[in-house]
């Protein structure tokens, strides 16, 4: 029991919470009462309450405040239900009156219409009386009066007919020749068929005459210079109205705007002479226009010709087009004749258009200003596009990229050509600077090879770079014709990255490559020249090269590259070029220290030379040369590799060598007799084959090495062919051993200098008649204070 | 079958001086002369057999002195002349000197022996002394062999003699004129022409000059960028001329035209000392050079055969009969035929066989002299 008293409660005031809400959502949508509570006899509000038993169940669930506290409640919601009651009472009680005010009023307005209604009928059948009375007195005139408005147009008409000489000669008289075409197409089909009667024949003979005298009139305007070209649209249209055959006054049309636009031609051809240098008589009659003797540049050419030639064309094109094409009447093949009498017309003037056009932008290579020609080229270009639209059956932007790339192609060549220039004055600066210099003294004109070199790559970089700025005006993004994929692709790919920068690599590369070439002739180039050019290609195979193309590609956004030539082709030219421009200044150097070895070895007498005191003179310049070809490689290479580095170890080496050296000479020194070719068979056997004019490798060390190999073999071969005597052979020994105290030093493997040093002494030895060697410690005496 | 490997005679001397036996057409015979001052010198007579790959040699004393060119007669096969230094011991002069081989030379020697004592003495057949006292560099013989007349560069002259009898009689002798103080390196007698030309090779230039007036019939200025060192005549070509020197290159000149050169070769790697036509096929040059190489070169565009057009208008005719041919469709081009390395000093002398079109002998100056032949690949190209 306790347990529902307490939940009581709580159920009770959920369902007086929802009790409102519930009734009215179900009363609008109209529901069966489905609650679960409807059936429910204590449900106050259901259906079937029954207050007995409600009361009842009541009084015995509730306390007595409980039961105190909902009879309070009841009453309250008694007396609640009261006003609302009365309330609802009231005001359908309102509405209800004002209903039956409304109802009332009807019922007089519907009275009043009634009676209206009864009017209007009445109205009705008199009209219909009264009309049915004109109509039958109106029955037998109305034939009458259509025949009579038939004759007064026919009169009408013939007045017009009777007037028309007249008029049409007062339109002639006024120039009002529009009015007088109109008048005589409209009486021309009667006038015809009424031929017959004189008094129209009469008519029309005069009219013809008149009307011949307007064809006339209307030609002689047509072949006028002076008439517009819609005065002359105008004459056109109403000769055609007249019946004049299509074709001949196509063919004169066009024959008339030729002498036009041939005027406009010749003017563009006097400024190409006049531009070119060549006089012409035009401004000798026409002094006012003497000042411009020198001819317009290229932009302003282009302004002509679109404004004169261009445009005029254009306009006789539409005028062509509204005459003889678009007219709704014509007929086809009248059409296709027409049309491709234009067609001829116009490709014919267009072709010496081009041509002339062509001419001028080709002038325009020389000069150096690119933005006028790329506005130029730029306006043209548009301008054609604009006419093709015009005369949609022919392609003349084909032919006017055409000319727009010619002249872009031909600005790229002449910018090479610059490059190539510029190139070629930079190499005669170096050869100046370095014939120059031999007043200032030793020092300073070997520090200056490496600034020479750096010079002269900044230089051609910087021309490269400039060019390219230059270049980019073809492909500013307000030029209409850079944005089109068929010049775009070619010009950035085939012109500029190969026509230019490609170009222009191989060309340094076919120029250094010369330069080994003509190396027999007399034209000597300087080696320190050739030194110089061959860093500068491997820098170029190192870095520019790299550098170059990729600004290049970026700056002209390459992106087309199947058919280019590749950096890799590009770096073996390079470097191919570098080594060969590397061998040949070994074997200039070579050969020229070679020719002083030869020379001192040819000219003196060897069989009777005092006994040697002194390291002969050459020899020292020998050294002292090589010194100097040191310090101008090392300026520009590296160091390189040796065999031995340490200068500890090399004197230690040099100190065995020369005591190995003077085991040998013991040995011949006591055997004179017994001939040596074993021995250095044997040593040959041992050391590798040397290769004397092979290809070095770009290192300090090694380009030395080259130079130092050439020359001792010149000397090896130059001893074997003269015959020594005692002091001769003394005179040599001092001399190798001079050469060996100092040229170690430069070489990779001073075994290798020591080898064929070896190799020049027995070959003294061998042709010498008495072979007495001299004591290594009174050669090093002589040596050092050589 | 024929040995395609080299055959190699090894001279206990140094020797610079090497020449074919010229008048001997049937068997192989080259002659080496050595080159040492304290011995007494040699010359080696060489016979090649050709079937065997043997090589017979006969070895001569040469008394007087090293020699330094030798050359042989192209008359009479037992006749030879060198060009040898005679030193004293404040002096050396080059001499010359005609020499016969002894006839009983087979019957005398077998090859087996081979004491120096034992080897027999040349025949002096005369000196060949000019008129006053320089040296005698080289001997050149008539080519024809139809005149007994022989000539000697000198450092500055040419001199003639005349062999009719047994001594020597100088006919004429001509001063070249010095240019600067250049001497005479090398020279060559004219094949063609009835043997009226020489060519001679000064410092760097190359002059040719007619023997009847000795006036000069062309020049080639700066024929090469240094020294030229040999020069020879095409044998079939009258005009056509090739020359080596110390800027390691060969150049084939044509005389009538000798501001350019037809063809410069630049295979050696230093001075190119001998530059030799093959008699018989002139296309097949050979050249030596102190890098120790020998390089036989082909030059068929400068050659007296059939080339480009010419030759495809040959085998039109031919037809295409032969499957041999097939092998030849292909043009033949200027180049490399073979570099031999066979040596191991510098080679100073090459010289192609008088009897054998396809054999030819070098020598280096370690006194090493190797018999080569023509490949067979190259042989058979030229001959089918």
């Amino acid at each position: 029991m306790i347990p529902r008293r307490i939940s009581q409660p709580t159920n009770d005031s959920v369902v007086q919470d929802e009790r409102p809400y519930r009734r009215d959502l179900k009363s609008f949508y109209g529901l069966e009462n489905e609650d679960p509570d409807a059936g429910n006899p204590c449900n106050i509000d259901g259906a079937h309450f029954q207050p007995e038993t409600y009361l009842s169940k009541l009084i015995q669930e509730k306390s007595l405040t409980d039961l105190m506290d909902e009879e309070q409640k009841m009453v309250r919601e008694i007396r609640g239900l009261d006003s609302d009651m009365q309330t609802l009472v009231y005001e359908n009680y309102n509405k209800f009156i004002s209903a039956t005010d409304t109802i009332r009023k009807m019922k007089n307005d519907f009275r009043k219409m009634e009676d209206e209604m009864d009017h209007l009928a009445s109205n009705m059948s008199a009209i219909t009386d009264f009309s049915a009375s004109i109509s039958a007195t109106l029955q037998d005139r109305r034939q009458q009066i259509t025949k009579l408005v038939g004759v007064h147009s026919l009169l009408k008409k013939l007045q017009f007919l009777f007037e028309l000489p007249a008029r049409l000669n007062k339109c002639i008289e006024m120039e009002a020749y529009v009015q007088a075409v109109r008048y005589y197409t409209k009486a021309q089909r009667v006038l015809h068929q009424y031929e017959h009667m004189p008094s129209f024949q009469a008519i029309h003979r005069d009219c013809e005459t008149i009307i011949k005298q307007l064809c006339c009139k209307l030609r002689e305007k047509f072949k006028q210079k002076e008439s517009t070209a819609k005065q002359l649209t105008e004459c056109v249209d109403l000769l055609l109205q007249l019946g004049e055959p299509a074709e001949s006054l196509c063919q004169e049309f066009l024959s008339h705007a030729r002498h036009k636009l041939d005027e406009d031609l010749e003017e563009l051809d006097r400024q190409i002479k006049l531009y070119i240098g060549e006089t012409t008589p035009g401004t000798e009659q026409r002094p006012s226009q003497a000042y411009v003797t020198s001819g317009m540049d290229v932009l302003e050419f282009v302004d002509l010709g679109c404004n004169g030639f261009l445009s005029n064309i254009c306009l006789v094109i539409a005028s062509y087009n509204d005459m003889f094409l678009n007219r709704p009447q014509a007929d086809e093949s009248l059409d296709t004749i027409a049309l491709r009498k234009l067609v001829i017309f116009v490709n014919e003037l267009m072709e010496q258009y081009f041509s002339f056009v062509r001419k001028r932008v080709q002038l325009e290579k020389e000069t150096g200003d690119n933005t006028i020609l790329v506005r130029a080229l730029d306006r043209f270009h548009r301008r054609l596009q604009a006419m093709n639209k015009l005369l949609p059956d022919t392609d003349f932007s084909r032919a006017g990229t055409e000319i727009v790339s010619r002249g872009a192609k031909d600005r790229v060549a002449h910018y090479l050509q610059s490059l190539k220039q510029h190139f070629a004055d930079c190499l005669t600066d170096i050869r100046q600077s370095l014939a120059a210099p031999r007043l200032v003294g030793k020092q300073d004109h070997n520090a200056r090879l490496s600034d020479l070199l750096g010079n002269i790559q900044t230089s051609v970089v910087e021309q490269i770079k400039s060019v390219l700025i230059n270049l980019q005006a073809f492909i500013a993004s307000d030029i209409t014709f850079a944005m089109k994929p068929y010049f775009r692709g070619p010009f950035c790919s085939q012109d500029v990255r190969e026509g230019l920068v490609v170009a222009f690599i191989k060309h340094v590369c076919s120029v250094c490559n010369d330069f080994c070439e003509v190396s027999g002739d007399k034209t000597m180039t300087p080696p320190t020249l050739l030194l110089i050019l061959s860093r500068f290609c491997i820098d170029l195979e190192n870095a520019t090269i790299s550098y170059l193309l990729s600004l290049a590609e970026e700056q002209f956004m390459v992106e087309d590259k199947t058919s280019v030539t590749t950096m890799t082709e590009l770096f073996a030219l390079a470097k191919e070029t570098g080594q060969r421009l590397l061998n040949h200044y070994v074997r200039f150097q070579g050969l020229t220290i070679s020719q002083m070895l030869r020379k001192s070895v040819e000219t003196r007498d060897w069989l009777n030379t005092i006994e040697p005191r002194n390291v002969r003179a050459v020899m020292k310049r020998v050294v002292e040369d090589i010194t100097v070809i040191d310090m101008q490689v090392g300026q520009l290479y590296e160091e390189g590799i040796r065999k031995e580095r340490s200068s500890d170890s090399s004197r230690r080496t040099h100190a065995l060598s020369s005591a190995a050296q003077q085991s040998r000479r013991q040995q011949w020194n006591y055997a004179p007799s017994v001939d040596n070719s074993l021995m250095s068979n044997i040593q040959k056997l041992f050391s590798e084959k040397i290769e004397i004019f092979s290809a070095v490798e770009f290192s300090k060390v090694s380009v030395l090495t080259g130079i130092v190999k050439i020359s001792l073999k010149t000397f090896l071969e130059c001893v074997r062919l003269r015959t020594f005597g005692k002091y001769g052979i003394q005179q040599i020994q001092v001399d190798t051993h001079y050469l060996q105290l100092y040229l170690w030093r430069f070489v990779s493997d001073e075994n290798l200098v020591q080898v064929l040093l070896d190799e020049i002494v027995c070959s003294a030895v061998h042709r010498c008649v008495d072979p007495t060697m001299m004591e290594p410690s009174v050669i090093d005496l002589i040596c050092e204070r050589g | 079958m024929e040995d395609e490997a080299p055959v190699i005679y090894g001279l206990e001397f140094q020797a610079r001086s090497l020449c074919a036996q010229e008048s001997e057409t049937d068997s192989i015979r080259f002659l080496v002369g050595t080159q040492s001052l304290r011995s007494e010198n040699q010359v080696h007579y060489i016979d090649f057999d050709d079937e065997n790959n043997i090589i017979n040699k006969t070895i001569f004393l040469h008394r007087e002195g090293e020699i330094w060119h030798i050359s042989s007669s192209t008359f009479d096969a037992s006749l030879f002349s060198t060009c040898y230094n005679k030193t004293s011991d404040c002096k050396s002069e080059l001499k010359a000197a005609v020499w016969q081989i002894p006839e009983s030379t087979d019957a005398f020697n077998s090859s087996s022996e081979d004491t120096s004592s034992a080897h027999p003495h040349l025949q002096l057949k005369c000196y060949l002394t000019p008129e006053e006292n320089v040296d005698v560099k080289s001997i050149l013989w008539q080519p024809a062999g139809d005149s007994h007349s022989v000539i000697g560069l000198c450092e500055d002259k040419i001199i003639s003699w005349d062999l009719n009898s047994s001594t020597s009689k100088v006919t004429s002798s001509f001063n070249v004129e010095a240019r600067g103080q250049h001497k005479l390196t090398c020279g060559r007698w004219n094949p063609h022409h009835n043997c009226n030309q020489i060519a001679i090779a000064s410092d760097t230039s190359i002059r040719g000059l007619d023997l009847r007036t000795m006036s000069q019939v062309f020049q080639i200025e700066s024929a090469h960028g240094q020294l030229v060192r040999d020069i020879d005549f095409n044998p079939n070509k009258q005009y056509y001329l090739v020359s080596c020197g110390d800027d390691c290159r060969v150049k084939f000149w044509d005389t009538r035209n000798v501001s350019e050169p037809l063809k410069v070769l630049s295979e050696h790697s230093h001075w190119v000392w001998s530059v030799r036509y093959n008699h018989f096929h002139d296309q097949l040059v050979l050249t030596s050079s102190s890098d120790s190489r020998v390089i036989l070169n082909s030059v068929i565009s400068l050659s007296s055969e059939p080339y480009g057009h010419l030759l495809e208008k040959d085998e039109n005719e031919e037809g295409d009969s032969d499957s041999l041919n097939e092998g030849q469709q292909e043009p033949v081009k200027d180049g490399v035929i073979a570099t031999y390395e066979e040596h191991e000093d510098s080679v100073y002398a090459v010289a192609w066989s008088s009897a054998d079109p396809w054999t030819f002998a070098s020598l280096s100056y370690d006194g090493r002299l190797v018999i080569n032949r023509v490949p067979r690949s190259e042989k058979y190209k030229i001959l089918l």
